[in-house]
């Protein structure tokens, strides 16, 4: 990496062969920028926090880690890393989070955007929409498939709306392990419905500092709605875009009661594999092994939408 | 402690029988139940018990056991149902630890094996002396010493698995069988043929279940392999096997597809998913309960080698770490009483492990429910199993074997064959491990137990 006193412009740029590089060259570059300027005050202040990740997060982490590249006995070995690899639900669990996380993403997504700018539009009544689209957010997964559950279950709610009016015969078996896709899509539409508000809610304060000015200003030289959202609105809320990303993408790798809930045995994702090596199998080292994969997945993850979405763009 | 403590086969295929009888003379003491057990145990220990337990997991048992059986108890008890990983996880660390909060513990035999061999459960040999005289059945109290001398746990309650239908599936029966015939004769041939039939004129209403936390595996190993084989491991690929899993092919085209995502039966039978189902009788009692008119329950069918049946015996056990030994063992003389077994029946469906006779007045569907496990344990052809004995925390490993078979020669529609000698290698490795003997129903063995 090249030296990063002399700021932004000694890094290579986004789109060079080593785009990783470019990110964390950039960042680092900051941090020496602001350094100089407010000294150790802010890091003093981050102290707290850092110690409080450094104890709950780092080091299970760094123990999780050490578990997956050991044996039962302790023992340092990639049995475990290759137990996981053999295992006959791992390309399938594999399979399964990386679709869901594909299918449920945009979908949530383009939700939150529409539901962000209703919220923002200051429509009569606009605060009880917000309270509306964040009552998913104070319920837990498991209660969310469960509902969804009762929603698609052979004698559920759908099938009974259906009957009713007079649409089917008899009731459509939706969770069926022989359509796996339908399972998706239940699972899908329930992951929606739970965890859009969360992107919501950050789309909405991102969207609540954007000054006015600037839409003023476009409303100026005749600017239409649409080309208000897409050449003023979507730039300056970047950074509430990334964290959204990277949150929900993390959250989305660790899906699992409402997987559980709707498909059972029928379908399984990485995290329910990890639970199953470590509560039913009793073997804490694949367990560790199937978590870290879900880390390094994470962490990947994270690094992608740094790069697709950078927080500052120069050219705003 | 060394592991020679499993090497002596604990139980005899013959005591078991007996145990298994001391279902149905349990089931009779049910009645004395009536209103709330209103004897109050003397509680010499002060402060909190905290009850840590593999059982009773589900939420509606949970509440119903601290609401209306531990309330009647003199002293604080925290009731802690655990999923076995964090159960014996908790256990080991505060015994390493040195301190603990876990007063007391409820499991199956099969999750004090570990626990026990490992030295970290108290003596209760004198506790059982003082108890012997309430009647716990003799061969349960046995269970609970692994072979040996000491007391490990305390038998508590027991159940076992039958079978339920909706009394609109009747209708389907085959020729030869009615609803009172169905107790007694009904095999598995007569089963499958039942439940195409409900198929072709109704859909798939058979149900098994076969979701995460469902207890299918019981199914193969105490009830498939021994009605067809009369044995388990020693069978695991013989021809015997073919036939069950094959009949399990047939079963499972006609059974409804949700039922990977069934943990318990009560709820799809109520609902009307599923018309015939085996399941735990803690799992089915909700569907008996609610509408007793409409259910009908029975034993599980027999097969060429008998009525294979798995009775499951669950136990207290006081952890060596424990901070309040007398509360807990006060605790322990307050569940074995006779109210509070016959209140623990009532509220949890988990049937009494003491002997004798006891007025009153159950529900309708309780007293459905107990007609059919004195139905199974009474049959000439009854064949009772034990859970897995000596596989410590490979127990899981060992049930996800029968459930990697169903997966690939069920579900996935694979070749049973192929299925079962994969599995068999497994199945032998995680008997290697632990240096596991034969239990009951396969033969006793010398050394650790062949797959067959």
């Amino acid at each position: 990496m090249r030296s990063t006193t002399g700021g932004r412009s000694s890094c290579p740029l986004p789109s060079a062969p080593f785009p990783l590089s470019s990110v964390i060259c950039r960042l680092t570059a900051e941090l020496t920028l602001k350094a100089h300027k407010l000294g150790w005050a802010p890091y003093l202040l981050l102290l707290p926090s850092l110690a409080f990740l450094a104890i709950f997060f780092a080091a299970p982490m760094i123990q999780a880690f050490g578990l997956a590249f050991q044996n039962g006995d302790g023992e340092w070995s990639t049995v475990s890393i290759r137990t996981m690899l053999d295992d006959a639900a791992f390309w399938r669990s594999l399979r399964t989070t990386l679709l869901l996380i594909v299918l449920v993403i945009p979908i949530q997504f383009t939700l939150a955007m529409t539901m962000a700018l209703v919220v923002n539009a200051k429509l009569k009544g606009s605060g009880l929409w917000l309270y509306i689209f964040a009552i998913p957010l104070g319920i837990s997964e498991l209660s969310a498939g469960i509902i969804w559950f009762a929603i698609f279950t052979e004698r559920g709610w759908l099938n009974s709306f259906l009957e009713g009016l007079g649409i089917v015969d008899r009731p459509i078996i939706f969770l069926n392990y022989q359509e796996p896709l339908l399972i998706l899509l239940a699972i899908v539409l329930a992951e929606a419905w739970r965890a859009t508000s969360i992107i919501m809610i950050i789309l909405v304060a991102g969207l609540q500092s954007i000054p006015k000015d600037y839409l003023e200003a476009a409303d100026m030289l005749g600017a239409t709605t649409w080309q208000k959202i897409w050449r003023v609105i979507l730039p300056l809320l970047r950074p509430s875009i990334q964290v959204a990303l990277i949150l929900r993408t993390i959250l989305a790798f660790q899906v699992f009661a409402t997987v559980i809930a709707l498909a059972g045995r029928g379908l399984t994702t990485l995290s329910a594999e990890s639970y199953r090596w470590y509560g039913d199998l009793q073997n804490s080292n694949v367990a560790a092994a199937y978590a870290s994969l879900i880390l390094l997945l994470s962490v990947i993850s994270t690094l992608f939408f740094l790069w697709l979405v950078p927080a500052n763009q120069d050219r705003v | 402690m060394t592991r020679d403590i499993f090497e002596t086969r604990s139980v005899t295929r013959r005591g078991v029988v007996k145990a298994g009888a001391g279902i149905a003379g349990a089931a009779a003491l049910a009645p004395l139940a009536g209103g709330r057990a209103s004897v109050r145990a003397r509680q010499d220990g002060g402060g909190d018990i905290v009850f840590l337990s593999t059982q009773l997991t589900p939420i509606e048992e949970a509440e119903a056991f601290r609401g209306e059986v531990l309330s009647g108890f003199e002293g604080e008890v925290e009731f802690v149902p655990e999923e076995i990983g964090p159960f014996n996880d908790r256990v080991s660390a505060e015994a390493e630890a040195g301190t603990g909060e876990v007063s007391l513990i409820g499991g199956q035999h099969g999750d004090f094996g570990s626990l026990a061999e490992q030295g970290l459960l108290m003596d209760l040999t004198d506790l059982a002396t003082e108890l012997a005289d309430l009647g716990i059945v003799e061969e349960y109290l046995d269970l609970g010493k692994f072979g040996g001398e000491q007391q490990f746990y305390i038998p508590w309650m027991q159940a076992t698995y039958v079978m339920a239908a909706r009394r609109e599936a009747l209708e389907y029966l085959p020729e030869g069988l009615t609803e009172e015939t169905l107790s007694t004769d009904l095999t598995y041939d007569q089963l499958l043929a039942w439940i195409t039939a409900i198929n072709e004129a109704e859909g798939p209403r058979f149900g098994l279940p076969a979701g995460e936390s469902g207890l299918l595996h019981r199914f193969f190993q105490g009830y498939g392999y021994p009605s067809f084989t009369g044995a388990l491991n020693t069978q695991f690929t013989s021809e015997g096997a073919v036939a069950m899993w094959q009949w399990l092919q047939g079963a499972w085209a006609v059974a409804n597809p949700q039922s990977l995502s069934y943990d318990q039966m009560s709820e799809p039978l109520r609902s009307g998913e599923v018309w015939v189902a085996w399941d735990h009788t803690a799992r089915l009692i909700d569907a008996a309960r609610n509408s007793p008119d409409d259910i009908v329950m029975f034993p599980a069918p027999r097969g060429p080698e008998g009525l294979g049946f798995l009775p499951v015996v669950a136990g207290l056990a006081i952890p060596a770490s424990a901070p309040n030994v007398e509360g807990a063992r006060a605790l322990i003389r307050y569940l074995t009483m006779p109210e509070t077994q016959a209140l623990t029946l009532e509220q949890v469906a988990f049937f009494p492990v003491i002997e004798g006779e006891l007025p009153g007045d159950l529900g309708e569907g309780i007293q459905k429910e107990a007609g059919a496990v004195a139905a199974t344990t009474e049959d000439e052809q009854a064949l009772p199993s034990l859970l897995p004995v000596g596989l410590g925390d490979q127990g899981g490993a060992y049930n996800e074997v029968f459930r990697n078979v169903f997966q690939r020669a069920v579900v996935d529609q694979g070749d049973i064959q192929e299925a079962l000698q994969t599995e068999a290698v497994a199945l032998q490795e995680i008997l290697d491990a632990t240096g596991a003997s034969c239990w009951t129903p396969d033969p006793e063995s010398e050394g650790v137990c062949q797959v067959g």
